[in-house]
């Protein structure tokens, strides 16, 4: 029935059409030219060959203009947009100038037979079911095995658990996802409990099936996405059916959806913002229309999310940025259009870019903030006025003495964020670093090592004696500090400091509170008048070494093993006000003094959304000054002491060697995502290597065809009509989508911080796009210069066929590094995986 | 100065080039000119150095055939052969301040001032012939300063201890500073002539020129044993030297009117540029591309280029910069239609050849100087691979001379870790054992101690031993111990100390596993675990060695994996007389002679960039915010008992208003094209191009000079900002040029006297100048003219073409 009705549909719409590209109409379909062709197959209609009745005459506007006209059976534009044309007719008659518009009403009288209008639809439809249908078997087949932790699950999960327990918690990625992975779990029944400690710990009876199934079904849509942005570039069925099927049969997409992971959630809202933009840029010829509206704003809301996921997600405003500036910029040149209807383009983009998914991020931190409202790991990354309004903090609800009185014991926090409290404890410096005394260390956690008592300089009787009278102290008095836990004073010296050379040691010093006057420092408030009083929290403070007339400040580096791994405490001489040697007080016992409430100090939104920020920037682009990424100070912070999050990605996990940005594109090294041993239940990331290496050869086939074409184009070679149309789609689709990759995949070069294999995989989505929009594109090129038109379409049906077939098999061959295997490992040749360990560095 | 040969149309082909103006017309008379170009504008009379090629583009000799070649060279026997010189005082004015300022009391200080302390050290090494690893930066900046050394006969004694030494009287202070004097006075007449090339006009050149030279940052800068000066110097030199090449080129192709005629000119052009290879003689005859002074400038941009890179990394954004330009260039050229193919690609490959051939192998040969000066061990050698080591005299070299070549069984060996880091190591050994319980609480093999240790040791000596097995793989079973490797991995019982051995390096044709050359991984027989180093040192009981494991998850190949034999014995085998053989036996080899040049580049090349010096802060380190606002200085010197001192401190005046230059250059730029689009032009479209050109070189230059910084994980000082800066001097004599032309006099010319006197207060010792090349300029202007009422200070090319500035074209 299908291939009778095209057929007919071919034989009597296109009779006897000239060959070659003959200037009149300009189809862009070879076949079209070999109407009646005896053998219409089902191949024949997934490679598009259904029938575009009429060929527009005007095409070449449209060309110039980077929209491709539907080729294939034009069946999504006419079902889905045909309507809305009509009623925005003149406006996009008007943008398109005249020979469109006549060209639109001889189309309105030359409208195809209903029939086959619908049956193009339906065939569209039905094959995005099948892709659809195809998809989520594929990634819920075996969703929930292995019932243990995999991977990063033991991050977001506990993350997820946090929000459905309240906890307040940070991490270096924005909130979205992780509440997303929560709320899924809070529907489908998980309560929380699970403790999520480590990989291989086994759910039990938690219910973990809906965080799963979400993130797969997050992971599921991609692939239709796909289809739809590829159909929308290319208008091309077997392109966008390529790019489909590479997806869905991509081992490494299809592991990387099956877990509690932030990836699935963040490729989703990059795919969806990617489909509305180019959904939107289809609509371009009738601005300001309900779906130019729905479109541009769907494409804001998904920015949001991209970015409200994780910060990957700049990438993808990138590219819409871009593509917006340039679309404004053709708007622009259009000196038809005034000045007015320029402003309301432009702030219709500001709305819905711009205004629409700040307000939708902002929103996000502010259901951040509101459902963590209970004290967590997270306490200590942030200012001591933010703890206040975490109820179980110690701050929470708390009072203290607002003014620092001689004897008062108090907490010292450094101003800059992530540092933490001026700390010390009873072990030395070791041989050969600076004088062998006590450790001055700085330390995120609360710990009472972190409590010093404020002295006199020149007195050593207790200032707490009720005989004698409370003595405030001021900007700029003499004071000694000592440390409550073991009696020594802070107390500085020409010694070098233990990793910044240039700073001076700093140690604690003398038995039971006498030591010399090394231990003398002033202490000054920044930007006050001498004589004032030192407030709690308020005023921000700097010590002052008498002697050597440093200023005591963390350095930001990390010790070795003998300090902890905590932070270096120095003494710089260089006097530069930096936030380093800023220091406030934080907890402040004074019993001789009347207490205030602190909930005054609780800051407002604006001011925790930009604390929060600044820690996540903090932590994840530390300044040139502190090795702070390249330690394992976030793991002995983060993780070990599993009182803050889990951070993946800023310390190397054991075993495994950190992955560069070019083993990525190569598929050079997997990902275990569980299990070691043969007799694990093992599962490995690693794409689909056929689906890869695939993509790394249209890569530079792009490259190649795209600098052939626009160099042909600049030197004014007059290309055929179906050539220029297929080397628009390659250029503008194409170019779309490369510009896509390169900005998910170039920009990991610059980053410093540790970077996994996973974090390709939104690249990997452009590329795998590329890669069906190039294979069509030159498969019919390739079918265009064969002269016998059996031939032609021969040649294209066959090669797609057998890119689709040979990606179905690459699949079934692979498929247990996503679902898993058991028994011996592949360098073993009894391991049925043994013939498909095609590189060395593959350890699955 | 140039003479430029006069033959000016001879007889026969007077009738053909007086309207094309012949290419030789360099000294003819303006109004015969003007008179036959029928309105066009007068040629600009050449100049010396810069003023060149000049604007008129007019040439079109391009028509006149090969055959009149013959009768032009005919001409210079039918005329007297006449030598003309123009030299344009106003360089030579500039180039004699300029000197003048930079040299001026070279010597002193007689101390060390600053980074003298830091360069110095290398100049010394090169005096000794020593071999040092710098990372800072590629060799050619230190050669040039030991370059200066050589010349004053330095002999490289000197410690450079501390700043502020006095300098011996051995130290040649003064030609040690030369030439980085030399590079800053010349930059001020190269900005001079960079304007010009943009076609800016004369007084704005100037100002750029005086500009640069009364900047005390770089008078400071240039005037001591620094590279800064020197990296500026090329930095411009590329830029001029594109220029005057893109200009030269340009003047050739005038937009013809017919195309069939157009086309025949491009070809005899190109039949021209084959000829002119041929006979360098008619060269001078021959027309803009393919001549030899489109080939000089084309190639000193890939020399000045390299050249920047060679001196610091950051030269390369100049580069890029340039480059990009270049390709811009490229991509109309391919556009042209009226250019052949086959011409095209003459002119892409040209470019391909000087701006990426000549800079990579400028590069190689500064590296090839580097390592042929350098030829003796010293302090640095450690970092390097064994096999580079020995190719240095001296040190290891003097060591490995004469061992043996192959490791046999029985051989005592040295093993060093190829990874080098953190640092470099040989595999140790040493009676004590690993303690029972680490302080983890794990149990350990309570074995002996494998470590690796830095430093020359009889513990580091090993012994190859036979097991009797197969003989291709050669176990190495470790000498009078059992090998304990790392806790978490493996641990090694006494019976399984058979490792398997695989060679792995690039000579792995061979089999045989040679001393230095050969880098070898060691398997564990037993448990196919790697001998590898962590990297992580032990804890006390292992005295603070690094560890040693074997890895069994082995991740692919891993240079903490590799290791290479370096000092090798024959040992006391059984069997005297083979030992006695190998002993003697020609196998040793000269491995300065086996390392090949690109290996040994790879290697030092890969050492700079990896190399990771101790970036702490310094006392007047700053961040690229401080330089716009000049909120930093560097205290260079100071003398102990007078309190004389140098610091760096750029003058805020130059500084404020170059930035407000860049932003006003900005802000016009999107003006400008926000309404091209709406195809409004307010410039005439070559004003436009002018003003595109000058901004992407001016104001890119800046950008890529200094936004890089940005990114930069390393301390970072003042100085850094200067090559940024100078760009951005640049610009400001062209904003303000702009300004005068086409904003300022836009409403009334009354408004002309604010002009005036802005540029006035600025611009002030200009006045001087002015008498000075007014008339000059006159000259050129020829029969023209003045057209209306100019304001007669920066705007003569608008104003000869006779666009009013104002009027808006439409295209």
């Amino acid at each position: 029935m299908l291939c009778a009705t095209s057929r007919l549909l071919a034989a009597t719409a296109l009779p006897a059409q000239p060959r070659g590209g003959g200037p009149a109409p300009r189809c862009r379909r070879r076949e079209l030219h070999f109407p009646g062709h005896p053998e219409l197959s089902l191949c024949d209609f997934l490679t598009g060959q259904l029938v575009r009745p009429s060929v527009p005459a005007g095409r070449r506007a449209i060309l110039r203009r980077g929209r491709m006209p539907p080729a294939v059976g034009r069946g999504l534009a006419g079902s889905e947009l045909r309507p809305r044309r009509g009623c925005c007719g003149p406006q996009a008659a008007r943008a398109l100038g005249p020979d469109v518009a006549t060209e639109a009403a001889a189309r309105s009288l030359k409208r195809p037979a209903p029939g086959s209008r619908r049956f193009e639809a339906a065939a569209r439809w039905a094959l995005l079911a099948l892709v659809t249908l195809l998809s989520f078997a594929t990634r819920f087949h075996r969703l929930d095995e292995p019932p243990h932790i995999c991977w990063d699950e033991t991050h977001f999960g506990k993350m997820g658990s946090y929000y459905i327990n309240r906890t307040f918690f940070f991490d270096v990625h924005p909130p979205l996802g992780k509440m997303l992975i929560g709320l899924a779990g809070y529907l489908s029944g998980y309560d929380g409990t699970f403790l999520f400690q480590k990989p291989g710990d086994k759910y039990e009876h938690h219910n973990y099936m809906g965080m799963r199934g979400f993130c797969a079904f997050l992971g599921s849509l991609l692939v239709p996405f796909a289809y739809l942005t590829v159909l929308e570039l290319s208008r091309s069925l077997p392109a966008a059916l390529l790019s489909a099927a590479l997806l869905t049969f991509d081992t490494g997409c299809l592991t990387l959806s099956q877990y509690i992971l932030l990836d699935p959630i963040l490729m989703f809202f990059i795919m969806a913002a990617m489909l509305s933009m180019v959904k939107y840029n289809s609509c371009a010829d009738r601005p300001f229309s309900a779906p130019w509206w729905f479109w541009l704003s769907l494409t804001g809301v998904n920015l949001a999310g991209a970015l409200g996921v994780k910060f990957v997600g700049l990438f993808v405003i990138l590219q819409v940025g871009w593509n917006t500036v340039s679309d404004l910029w053709h708007l622009f040149g259009d000196l038809s259009l005034s000045l007015v209807t320029m402003g309301k383009h432009l702030t219709a983009r500001i709305l819905c870019l711009i205004v629409l998914p700040l307000a939708l991020y902002t929103a996000t931190y502010a259901v951040h903030f509101m459902v963590l409202n209970k004290s967590g790991p997270g306490d200590g990354f942030f200012s001591s006025a933010f703890q206040a309004r975490l109820s179980g903090n110690n701050l929470h609800n708390a009072s203290v003495p607002e003014h620092l009185a001689y004897g008062s014991v108090i907490t010292v926090k450094n101003l800059r964020m992530a540092i933490g409290y001026l700390h010390s404890h009873r072990h030395l410096y070791p041989e050969g670093v600076g004088a062998r005394q006590q450790q001055v260390t700085t330390y995120l956690h609360k710990d009472y090592n972190n409590l010093w008592i404020i002295k006199k300089h020149n007195t050593n009787s207790d200032p707490l004696d009720p005989s004698f009278p409370v003595e405030f102290v001021r900007h700029g008095d003499i004071i000694r500090l000592e440390h409550k836990e073991t009696s020594r004073n802070l107390h500085s010296h020409y010694h070098e400091a233990p990793l910044t050379r240039k700073h001076y040691q700093v140690t604690g010093y003398g038995i039971n509170g006498t030591g010399d006057s090394n231990d003398f420092w002033r202490i000054e408030v920044v930007n006050r008048k001498f004589g004032n009083r030192i407030k709690v929290l308020r005023s921000r403070i700097r010590f002052i070494h008498l002697v050597t007339g440093c200023v005591l400040g963390s350095s930001g580096k990390v010790l070795p093993k003998w300090g902890w791994e905590q932070l270096e405490v120095t003494c710089t001489p260089y006097l530069k006000e930096t936030l380093n040697s800023i220091w406030n007080v934080e907890d402040h016992i004074n019993p001789k003094l009347p207490n205030i409430s602190l909930d005054v100090l609780q800051p407002s939104f604006p001011e925790i959304l930009l604390e929060s920020h600044m820690v996540m920037i903090r932590v994840l682009w530390p300044s040139p000054f502190d090795d702070f990424s390249k330690s394992s100070w976030l793991s002995t912070n983060l993780d070990h002491k599993s009182l803050a999050m889990g951070n993946n990605g800023l310390k190397p996990k054991d075993n495994e060697f950190t992955s560069k940005p070019w083993h990525w594109p190569v598929n050079y090294q997997g990902l275990r995502f569980s299990g070691i041993n043969d007799t694990d239940f093992r599962v490995y990331l690693l794409g689909n290597p056929v689906v890869w290496w695939l993509n790394l050869l249209s890569i530079a086939l792009y490259l190649l065809s795209g600098s052939i074409i626009a160099v042909a184009v600049q030197r004014g070679a007059h290309l055929p009509a179906e050539v220029e149309g297929l080397s628009q789609v390659l250029l503008r689709g194409g170019g779309q989508l490369l510009l896509g990759w390169t900005l998910h995949y170039f920009p990991f070069f610059l980053m410093g911080r540790i970077l996994y294999f996973h974090h390709y995989f939104p690249a990997m989505l452009f590329s795998s796009m590329l890669t069906g929009v190039l294979w069509d594109t030159l498969l019919r090129l390739c079918a265009w210069s064969l002269s016998s038109s059996s031939l032609a379409r021969g040649v294209h049906v066959v090669g797609i066929l057998s890119l689709l077939l040979g990606t179905a098999y690459s699949f079934y061959l692979f498929h247990p590094l996503a679902y898993g295997m058991v028994g011996p490992l592949a360098q073993d040749p009894r391991s049925p995986m043994a013939g498909l360990r095609w590189l060395e560095s593959w350890d699955f | 100065m140039r003479p430029s040969p006069s033959a000016p149309a001879g007889a026969a082909n007077r009738a053909s080039s007086r309207a094309e103006g012949g290419s030789e017309g360099r000294a003819v008379s303006p109004p015969r000119a003007a008179g036959a170009c029928n309105g066009r504008r007068p040629r600009r009379i050449r100049g010396v150095a810069g003023r060149g090629s000049g604007s008129a583009g007019t040439r079109r000799n391009a028509r006149c055939p090969p055959s009149l070649l013959f009768y032009k060279m005919l001409g210079f026997l039918q005329r007297p052969v006449v030598v003309t010189a123009d030299i344009n005082l106003n360089i030579v004015a500039l180039t004699a301040v300029g000197l003048l300022s930079r040299l001026w009391r070279l010597a002193y200080p007689r101390a060390v001032v600053f980074d003298e302390v830091y360069y110095g050290q290398y100049i010394s090494f090169y005096m000794k012939r020593i071999f040092f690893l710098d990372g800072s930066g590629p060799p050619f900046g230190h050669m040039l300063l030991a370059l200066g050394g050589y010349l004053g006969g330095f002999d490289g004694n000197f410690l450079w201890n501390r700043i502020g030494a006095e300098y011996s009287s051995n130290v040649p202070v003064w030609s040690l500073r030369l030439l980085p004097a030399l590079a800053g006075a010349l930059s001020v007449p190269m900005a001079y002539q960079i304007l010009w090339e943009l076609r800016f006009s004369h007084c704005a050149a100037m100002g750029a020129a005086l500009l640069m030279l009364i900047e005390n940052a770089l008078i400071t800068q240039s005037r001591l044993m620094l590279l800064e000066s020197v990296l500026i110097f090329f930095n411009l030199l590329a830029v001029l030297s594109y220029l005057k090449f893109s200009n030269s080129q340009k003047h050739s192709r005038v937009p013809p009117a017919d195309p069939e005629r157009a086309r025949r000119r491009v070809a005899s052009a190109c039949i021209r540029a084959v000829l002119g290879e041929l006979f360098p003689a008619l060269l001078s005859a021959l027309p803009r591309p393919f001549s030899p002074s489109w080939w000089f400038w084309l190639a000193l941009t890939g020399v000045a280029c390299s050249c920047a890179v060679g001196i610091k990394y950051m030269g390369v954004f100049t580069y890029l910069l340039v480059l990009g330009v270049a390709g811009v260039h490229a991509w109309h050229l391919i556009g042209d239609q009226t250019l052949s193919n086959v011409c095209v690609l003459c002119h892409l490959l040209a470019r391909a050849v000087a701006l990426l051939v000549i800079p990579v192998i400028m590069y190689l040969l500064f590296f090839y100087v580097h390592l042929v000066l350098l030829c003796r061990s010293g302090p640095h050698d450690q970092i390097m691979s064994s096999a580079f080591q020995a190719s240095l005299e001296g040190g290891l070299a003097r060591i490995t001379q004469g061992q043996p070549l192959e490791v046999a069984y029985g051989s005592q060996v040295t093993l060093r870790n190829v990874f080098g880091k953190p640092v470099p190591c040989w595999l140790h050994s040493h009676q004590n054992t690993y303690p029972m319980i680490y302080e983890n609480g794990r149990g350990s093999s309570h074995q002996q101690q494998v470590t690796c240790y830095p430093f020359k040791d009889v513990n580091n000596w090993w012994i190859v031993k036979d097991p009797g097995r197969h003989d291709v793989a050669a176990p190495l079973s470790p000498h009078s111990q059992e090998v304990s490797c790392y806790i978490d991995y493996n641990i090694s019982m006494p019976a399984q100390n058979l490792w398997r051995l695989e060679i792995v390096n690039r000579e792995s044709s061979t089999d045989v596993w040679k001393t230095i050359l050969s880098e070898v991984r060691f398997v564990h027989v037993n448990t196919s675990a790697i001998l590898k180093l962590s990297g992580a040192h032990l804890p006390d009981w292992g005295f603070r060695q690094l560890e040693v494991v074997g890895e069994k998850l082995s991740p692919g190949y891993h240079e903490s994996m590799v290791w290479n034999v370096e000092e090798h014995r024959y040992g006391k085998s059984q069997e005297q007389k083979e030992r006695e053989v190998e002993l003697h036996s020609p196998t040793q080899m000269d491995l300065s002679r086996n390392l090949s040049f690109m290996a040994r580049f790879s290697e030092l090349q890969w050492r700079m960039l990896t190399v990771r010096s101790d970036d702490s802060e310094h006392k007047y380190s700053s961040t690229p915010l401080d330089w716009v606002t000049l909120d930093t200085n560097i205290a260079y010197w100071l003398h102990p008992t007078t309190s004389a001192q140098i610091h760096l401190l750029g003058n805020i005046v130059i500084w404020a208003s170059a930035s407000l230059a860049t932003v006003v250059y900005t802000l016009l730029l999107f003006w400008y094209l926000l309404r091209r689009r709406r195809n409004i032009c307010d410039l005439p479209e070559d004003s436009w191009l002018r003003w595109v050109l000058a901004g992407a070189l001016c104001a890119g230059g800046w950008a890529v000079n200094y936004l890089p910084f940005f990114m930069m994980e390393k301390t970072l000082f003042l100085y850094h900002y200067l090559p940024a800066l100078t760009f951005q001097i640049l610009l400001l004599p062209v904003v303000l040029q702009h300004v005068s032309d086409h904003l300022c006099r836009y409403g009334a010319l009354a408004a002309t006297p604010q002009g005036l006197r802005v540029k006035g207060v600025i611009n002030d010792d200009f006045s001087v100048t002015w008498n000075g090349f007014r008339s000059q300029k006159r000259h050129r202007e020829g029969t023209t003219g003045f057209r209306g009422q100019s304001s007669g200070w920066l705007g003569d090319e608008s104003n000869r073409r006779g666009w009013g500035p104002g009027r808006a074209f439409v295209a």
